[in-house]
């Protein structure tokens, strides 16, 4: 039984306390944490681009991390609704509870796209407040990093002054960059894509391409044969550019219709860590648009 | 026309502030559930030979078509202290079972969490799960022989979260002893004990583990049951050791399109006391084990198939008024029950699941139960959060 103690105090004791423990739901808001927090934070990212950000398990890992956070940063919107909220109660955590400054929705501080006017699951897994894939529209990241700068100052006062440079000197290199990227893909407005799922929707309207299909016949159900043989004949009327799926998408469907349609299949990181190119919020923009420039050639 | 615009403008208020309260309702799912089975031998003979028998629902489901229980869920923030959960199972003979009702803190801090009210208990790895989120449609043979099927009982919970990386929870409940391996006591303070500790973590990207060791303490007085014509009771102590793991396995960690769980649990059970048989009083000392593994996958999306084995060991049974097999058979018969279980299962979405399950059930001594049945689950409204 001391022994145990002795362990668990250790355990406790080892890790070097930075400021601020930070609980990043998504790689996205983990990165912008990072960004915003620099070496005052301690960030922990609860899921892997390579992970549907709908089915993440509340897995003890993720307990265990939550337990000890003192800000955790999500998409809200109903994202994490399936693990999120045990994560939260099982915890024990007082400072991550919903309507508690420690718990942080990126979601609350953006305009939503896909709002419904009313809600039935006849219409799939479709989320009440908007479309919660709002991290592919880099005018949404500014918006969530001002928002974020200045919860963590209010999290960590000492610190206040450091994250508020910080989070300025960030949304001055974001907005340059910004601007490039719009330039840049200049060439992709008006094109044509068919999404695995609908969570480029951000990026598609920040562009002005044009969303022709899903891969899946409603959002969250997984593509069926009868639905990509409608969708095969509806590309032959009006072709697409490219089919498009994230890193964590099945590739098999997409790779079928592609195959019969004569349309390239193409695969976007979606989050940080989805690529190898794309390591950071910055080298996600630039990959993903330079994957959208070549299949639009 | 000014009465009219300002009807029109109080509407709207009326309107948007029933909206506004209808914002604070309580998240509300409901799961419906329905069975369609086969079995070669008659539910209502179903024993668990050399087992006292546990009084609860552990029989196989009725044959032919039955409505399975169906679970109302509500459940919310109270406020910014308490959360708040009833799930009430209207059982298909049409009565209402409350089968949890509880408050939970939210800012006790330090990763404590009081929990108190009825609900289903920490102890195990299944025993916390709802039945629809099983991956089988009944309970294994342990726990009903054990449990009675599962333990939820009236008390409090008392739960803590080590501050490390790797998960270790320990906690206590103390209890009312509402059920089986408990009689309901009349008496002040606690008839059921229980602790519990776990640990869990990730082994990569790829894999996520947890294993625990659980300790269930009841007195039973005058537990009674009929075998064989005579009347039999034990009045004395009832200790339960469970110990489980579980082990889920996704590529990448993506359990979208193939997963696998893995998950087993051990229970030893020894009771001590005295056996009352047709009004003569004896010791009585038994020891007595069982466990189950099980396996499912997922091979494509939408699609899994799993397999159950059960075994339950008689153990050693004692007792001190020399009763014979023949004079106690179900307690005294020498019968390790097992039973294979096979099911695949099929999810249109994330909220409709219809499963076939078939199982080799020789919880009998000496008899061969074969079943089949099919299952449908559905389930409304609020998207529902799962345990691991």
């Amino acid at each position: 039984m001391r022994i145990l103690f002795s362990l668990l105090l250790y355990a406790a004791a080892a890790p070097a306390p930075a400021a601020l423990n930070v609980f990043a739901c998504e790689p996205e808001w983990g990165s912008l944490a990072r960004e915003i927090g620099g070496d005052k934070a301690s960030v922990y990212v609860a899921s892997t681009a390579l992970q549907d950000p709908h089915r993440i398990e509340a897995r003890p890992s993720l307990i265990a991390r939550a337990r000890s956070a003192d800000l955790a940063i999500c998409t809200g919107a109903e994202l994490e609704i399936g693990w999120m909220p045990l994560v939260q109660t099982q915890s024990g955590n007082p400072k991550i509870q919903r309507g508690q400054p420690g718990y942080f929705e990126a979601a609350s501080v953006v305009p939503m796209l896909e709002k419904p006017e009313k809600v039935d699951r006849a219409m799939g897994d479709v989320h009440p407040g908007g479309n919660p894939h709002i991290h592919l529209d880099p005018r949404n990241i500014a918006r969530v990093a001002a928002s974020l700068g200045e919860r963590m100052a209010t999290l960590d006062r000492p610190n206040a002054n450091f994250y508020s440079e910080r989070t300025k000197a960030f949304l001055e290199r974001w907005r340059a960059a910004t601007a490039r990227w719009e330039k840049e893909a200049a060439p992709l407005k008006g094109m044509p894509l068919v999404v695995y799922h609908k969570n480029m929707t951000y990026m598609i309207a920040w562009l002005g391409m044009r969303e022709v299909g899903n891969l899946e016949p409603k959002p969250g159900l997984p593509p069926s044969t009868g639905h990509l043989t409608d969708l095969l004949a509806r590309l032959q009327r009006e072709p697409a550019k490219a089919i498009v799926r994230s890193a964590y998408n099945d590739p098999r469907p997409g790779e079928w219709l592609a195959e019969r349609a004569k349309v390239p299949s193409l695969a976007i990181a979606f989050t940080v860590g989805g690529t190898p190119q794309a390591k950071d919020l910055f080298s996600l923009y630039d990959d993903t648009l330079e994957r959208l420039l070549a299949a639009a050639k | 026309m000014l009465r009219k615009l300002w009807c029109a403008v109080a509407l709207a208020a009326a309107m948007q502030g029933a909206l506004a309260q209808n914002a604070f309702n309580p998240d509300i799912s409901l799961i419906l559930q329905g069975t369609a089975a086969y079995g070669s031998q008659n539910p209502d003979d179903h024993q668990i030979t050399g087992f006292a028998p546990s009084g609860g629902e552990v029989a196989p489901p009725r044959r032919g078509f039955s409505l399975g229980e169906s679970e109302l869920v509500v459940s919310g923030n109270i406020d910014p202290y308490f959360r708040g959960q009833l799930v009430a199972a209207l059982t298909p003979d049409n009565a209402v079972e409350v089968e949890e009702a509880f408050f939970q803190t939210l800012q006790l801090g330090g990763g404590t969490v009081l929990k108190g009210g009825r609900f289903l208990s920490a102890i195990g790895y299944q025993n916390p799960i709802h039945q629809h989120a099983w991956d089988f449609q009944d309970a294994p043979l342990a726990y009903k022989a054990f449990l009675g099927g599962r333990w939820n009982d009236d008390g409090v919970q008392l739960k803590w979260v080590a501050p490390t990386d790797l998960l270790i929870e320990l906690g206590g409940e103390a209890g009312r002893g509402r059920a089986f391996p408990a009689t309901d006591p009349n008496k002040n303070g606690a008839g059921a004990w229980a602790l519990f500790g776990r640990v869990g973590g990730d082994l990569g990207a790829s894999t996520a583990w947890r294993a625990g060791l659980s300790f269930l303490s009841t007195s039973p007085k005058d537990r009674t049951f009929e075998d064989a014509g005579a009347t039999q009771s034990f009045t004395g102590s009832s200790r339960l050791w469970i110990a489980d793991f579980v082990v889920k396995w996704a590529p990448d960690g993506n359990a979208t399109v193939t997963n696998f769980k893995l998950q087993g649990e051990y229970f030893r059970r020894a009771e001590s006391g005295d056996l009352t048989f047709n009004a003569t009083t004896g010791d009585y000392d038994s020891r007595q084990s069982g466990w189950y593994l099980q396996g499912v996958y997922q091979f494509m999306p939408r699609w899994r198939v799993g397999y159950r084995f059960d075994r339950l060991d008689h153990g050693s049974v004692s007792n001190g008024l020399g009763l014979t097999e023949a004079q106690a058979p179900l307690l005294l018969t020498d019968h390790n029950p097992t039973r294979h279980t096979a099911m695949v299962d099929w999810s249109l979405s994330e909220f409709s699941r219809i499963r076939l399950q078939l199982a080799s059930d020789k919880s009998r001594a000496g008899v061969t139960d074969n079943q089949a049945l099919l299952q449908v689950i559905f389930s409304l409204g609020a998207h529902g959060a799962h345990t691991f």
